[in-house]
């Protein structure tokens, strides 16, 4: 067991030397700053998004404002505040590849909410 | 638990890009390099969650494209009455901006437990379980302010029914998550000011000793809420 978990359990084992323990986390040290940068660039993102209800925007310039805003804000929370960037490829394609297949899942019930909605409009008569 | 364990490749001859990823995933050892198993673990979970979320979403989408009836326009339904005019979504965005701040006093959180600094891991923690009570609050007076104008899961004054259940459905989902964290936020700031961290004490329900990694798992889970936010945003209350 201890073998198992033998990267962190020699980390809390080291806990004498705080080297030690620095070394592991390296790569998780960084400059407040960045944060705060990354929090500023939220709001900003957020703002805009809510400008584009605010001003009423229409059609498509809305639905392309409104996903790359939230695509945006996503990739930031992702990859600075959840660390993503700094971890491994093999962590990053198991966690973020697979969710993208929803999109096909997305797609399959585009196709069934038409044909849904052409028979309700068909059969029961009730157009739009 | 032999096959679990790691070679000793040390990890800089470890190679990077997409040769990495093919070295990890076929090395007959865990995958994972660099990463402890409760930091994978909650990368797992999160990502069940997507899913859930994800159909939630979906399920929302084709309620609302199979709908003969207009779907109630968002805008004016979560609109408020301040400073004698209708500000649009006005709640909803400020919603937004509480959780956005408490993801980023998470993330200095995360940043302060590194260096041992308890105390200012311990606030930073703190300040973020208010700010996500504060989100819990303002959902609170939102959903009762939609069941007084008479919103309900089967039907609602302004057009299509599936408005009410969707609602209910996916920020209530997403309003339980954020109550869940404040718990989890609070248990794991008190034991980064009690030290528990530092002098190895054990949990009280795995009796496991910790350590300041569990603040970086704690604030996976609180970024990905936060995450969550983002999108129904985007797609329930913008759309």
């Amino acid at each position: 067991m201890v073998e198992a978990t033998g990267h962190r359990m020699g980390s809390s084992h080291g806990q004498e030397q705080p080297a030690a323990v620095a070394h592991t986390d390296s790569h998780q040290e960084h400059p407040i700053k960045l944060y705060l940068v990354v929090w500023v660039w939220l709001f900003i993102l957020s703002a805009c998004s809510y400008l584009v209800d605010y001003f009423q925007l229409q059609g498509m310039l809305r639905w392309s404002l409104i996903i790359i805003f939230m695509l945006l804000k996503a990739g930031l929370i992702v990859a600075i505040f959840m660390h993503m960037a700094w971890e491994r490829l093999s962590l990053v394609y198991a966690i973020l590849v697979p969710p993208l297949v929803v999109l096909v899942f997305v797609w399959i019930m585009t196709v069934e909410s038409n044909y849904t909605l052409w028979t309700r409009m068909t059969f029961f008569g009730a157009a739009p | 638990m032999a096959e679990t364990t790691l070679s000793h490749v040390p990890p800089q001859m470890r190679p990077s890009g997409l040769r990495g990823v093919a070295a990890d995933w076929s090395s007959d050892q865990r995958a994972f390099k660099n990463v402890s198993w409760g930091k994978a673990m909650m990368w797992v979970f999160l990502f069940s969650d997507t899913f859930v979320f994800g159909c939630f979403l979906i399920a929302y989408m084709t309620a609302r494209m199979s709908t003969v009836e207009p779907w109630p326009n968002a805008s004016e339904v979560f609109a408020l009455h301040l400073f004698g005019r209708d500000l649009p979504l006005i709640l909803i965005a400020i919603m937004t901006f509480v959780l956005i701040s408490s993801s980023g006093t998470m993330a200095m959180a995360v940043n302060f437990a590194y260096r041992r600094d308890r105390k200012r891991t311990a606030i930073l923690m703190l300040l973020t379980a208010v700010l996500g009570a504060t989100f819990v609050g303002m959902q609170a007076f939102e959903w009762s302010k939609l069941i007084m104008e008479g919103v309900r899961p089967w039907g609602n004054p302004w057009g299509a029914a599936q408005f009410g259940s969707a609602f209910f459905m996916i920020t209530g989902f997403h309003g339980t998550h954020v109550t869940i964290g404040v718990i989890f936020l609070l248990i794991v700031a008190r034991k980064v000011a009690r030290g528990d961290y530092d002098t190895d004490a054990r949990g009280f329900f795995t009796s496991r000793r910790g350590n300041y990694e569990s603040v970086e798992i704690m604030g996976l889970y609180w970024h990905f809420v936060d995450l969550v936010w983002v999108f129904i945003f985007a797609f329930f209350y913008l759309w």
